[in-house]
């Protein structure tokens, strides 16, 4: 039904006129509330995760998600309680993991940890899905993302969810930034760096499961890394490349939700590629730049001969 | 190719700005800033050393120096409280290790950023001004301008200043090693521990830095227990030293450590110490700091 209504809207090419009728659905406001509530919410706390490199955990704490939504599904509640509940405890999970015998030794046998826990979700979500036969048209929108029937109540749990991780980074991010970067002086300067990883954890595998509503399981990299390893290579400022982080997220979630309205794509797609043109556009602008350096610093060789 | 020149000064007129507060070297004198009596460390289940007695009075200059493996590593976290005792009492500032943090100035081993962490030196050296503290720090807030303008005094402190913008992961080591000095004396430290400050620097800088902190040490009374495998940068200025050996330590005064006889039998290998027309001494025959040994992962963190 929402889907028909979809169809029916056609481009005219006159903005305003286009903009007022994608927004007369509810459906389509939904959407724009859910995507840029969760696009803030992924800027900032993947602004952190590129920083501390811990993008495979974050990966893995999205994939966590799937056999949660589908096993929610499956037993007849919303996924979206589905995503939190897997997305988190995979976080509890992946915190447990012992770094006693040192750093590098603890980072081996977490991401040989974290791998682990990956394969197992994916295989659970396929049992779950294949347990609930009726459902399996509703597998594309886990793994890839949908934007359709997003309710009120989701929205509002989504809103919650966002302002309690903001919360929370506005109050650790300082002592973050410092465990992140160097461990050593932090520990040294009282900063509690094992408990902040802990907490960061959990963010991010709150964050994975909204973000996973928006753009599935397989895609929450679009929004949790790409903004942000954008940012980081234009800028070097922190306060900088976080704000330009949150938004890119938001230019690439309102400019794949109102593509995907008018075409029958999914919307994962569209979000993935403006971010991934975004991504190539900066290492370009980066590169030309530091090209023209160069030859503008160089001295000609004609002239320093003359 | 552009050849930039970089600033190898350390400017000595700054150094008032690490003056730590409300501190009086004079009445500080004769307390111990780091006393360690009848200590162990046991890592891993073995024993690293033991029965160490250390007592390093305030406002001294002390090196701890021994072979590779000893445990001067170990002997500056467990002063920080990172590293617990099996056996033994330590007092630091006149506490338990590890209550007097915020007090400590602490420069780990050779740790480098690599070439991606794009964050910027200066941000580095922030860090140690405020990164402990929770919340954010507003906009344009005088807190912040503070921070701001504490960062400016400790970058030129160092010689830093043309090249503390750029990204730290593209700064050669010793640049990144000097950035990490001004960090660890960004809290006005009674008390700094620095794990090799000086390797990763040339003759040169070893020296302007070797300066830089002697005059720390004096001026502004601050206590300095540094780990050195190079001794002559900063022989002229050693109150004491440490040396770790053989599971122990010995402690005394250059001149009684700083010999022929006592350097070749704990380095179990001919060092000679000589004096030179000038009548300063120098030590010939050390072995050369490691290349490559790093008690740290290399590169950012991952806990
Ligand atoms: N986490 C650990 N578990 C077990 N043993 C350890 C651990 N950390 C260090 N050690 C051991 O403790 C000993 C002392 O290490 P430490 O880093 O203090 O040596 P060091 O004197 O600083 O050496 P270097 O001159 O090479 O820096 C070494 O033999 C090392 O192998
Ligand atoms: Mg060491």
């Amino acid at each position: 039904m929402i889907v028909a209504a979809a169809a029916d809207a056609g481009l005219s090419w006159n903005l305003v006129r286009d903009v007022r009728q994608m927004f007369a659905y509810p459906f389509m406001v939904n959407a724009f509330r859910a995507g840029t509530v969760v696009a803030v919410t992924a800027g900032a706390t993947g602004w952190f995760m590129v920083l501390r490199r811990q993008t495979f955990a974050g990966h893995t704490l999205a994939v966590a998600g799937f056999p949660g939504a589908a096993g929610a599904v499956w037993l007849g509640l919303g996924a979206t309680y589905g995503y939190f509940a897997f997305c988190l405890a995979a976080a509890f999970l992946i915190a447990a993991i012992p770094t006693a015998g040192g750093a590098a030794a603890g980072r081996a046998a977490e991401s040989a940890t974290v791998g682990t826990v990956q394969a197992f979700a994916l295989a659970c979500g396929f049992l779950f899905v294949n347990l609930y036969k009726g459902f399996l048209g509703g597998v594309n929108a886990l793994l890839f993302g949908s934007f359709l029937g997003i309710t009120d109540g989701m929205v509002l749990t989504l809103t919650a969810v966002a302002v309690a991780i903001l919360a929370v980074l506005a109050l650790f991010g300082r002592p973050l930034l410092f465990a992140s970067l160097d461990p050593a002086v932090a520990t040294a300067a009282g900063v509690p760096v094992r408990a902040l990883s802990v907490a960061f954890l959990i963010l991010l595998g709150s964050t994975a499961a909204e973000v996973s509503q928006i753009t599935g399981t397989l895609l929450v990299f679009t929004l949790l890394v790409i903004p942000a390893a954008t940012a980081q290579i234009l800028t070097t400022r922190p306060a900088l490349s976080l704000a330009l982080t949150v938004l890119f997220g938001l230019l690439v979630t309102w400019a794949g939700l109102t593509v995907a309205y008018y075409s029958p794509y999914p919307i994962g797609f569209f979000i993935t590629s403006f971010s991934f043109s975004l991504y190539l556009l900066a290492r370009l602008a980066v590169h030309a730049h530091d090209l023209l350096d160069r030859t503008a610093r160089t001295p000609h060789p004609a002239r320093a001969s003359a | 190719m552009t050849v930039r020149t970089r600033s190898t000064q350390v400017s000595v007129d700054a150094i008032d700005t690490v003056l730590p507060a409300g501190t009086d070297p004079p009445t500080a004198v004769n307390t111990a800033a780091v006393l360690f009596r009848n200590a162990a460390v046991r890592l891993g289940g073995r024993l690293v050393w033991s029965g160490v007695d250390v007592e390093v009075a305030a406002g001294e200059f002390v090196a701890v120096l021994g072979p590779n493996g000893v445990g001067k590593s170990t002997l500056l976290k467990a002063a920080l409280g990172l590293l617990p005792l099996s056996v033994g009492r330590a007092v630091v500032l006149d506490r338990p290790p590890g209550r007097a943090r915020a007090e400590i100035g602490y420069l780990p081993q050779r740790r480098s950023f690599d070439p991606s962490v794009r964050i910027r030196g200066i941000d580095i050296v922030r860090l140690g001004v405020d990164g402990h503290r929770w919340g954010l720090p507003l906009p344009g807030g005088e807190r912040g301008r503070a921070a701001g303008r504490r960062v400016a005094e400790l970058v030129e402190l160092v010689g830093a200043t043309g090249y503390a913008h750029q990204p730290i992961g593209r700064l050669s080591g010793g640049e990144q090693q000097r950035l990490l000095i001004a960090q660890a004396l960004a809290r006005r430290p009674r008390l700094l521990l620095l794990d090799e400050p000086l390797d990763s620097l040339d003759p040169h800088n070893a020296a302007a830095v070797a300066a830089l902190i002697r005059t720390i040490c004096q001026r502004a009374g601050v206590t300095v227990l540094m780990v050195a495998h190079d001794v002559n940068p900063i022989l002229s200025s050693l109150d004491r030293v440490v040396y770790l050996a053989g599971g122990g330590a010995v402690s005394g005064s250059p001149t009684e450590v700083i010999t022929s006889a006592t350097l070749s039998r704990l380095y179990q290998t001919p060092i000679e110490v000589l004096t030179a027309s000038d009548g300063r001494m120098v030590v010939v025959g050390q072995p050369e700091p490691p290349a490559a040994h790093t008690d740290r992962h290399v590169g950012t963190g991952h806990s």
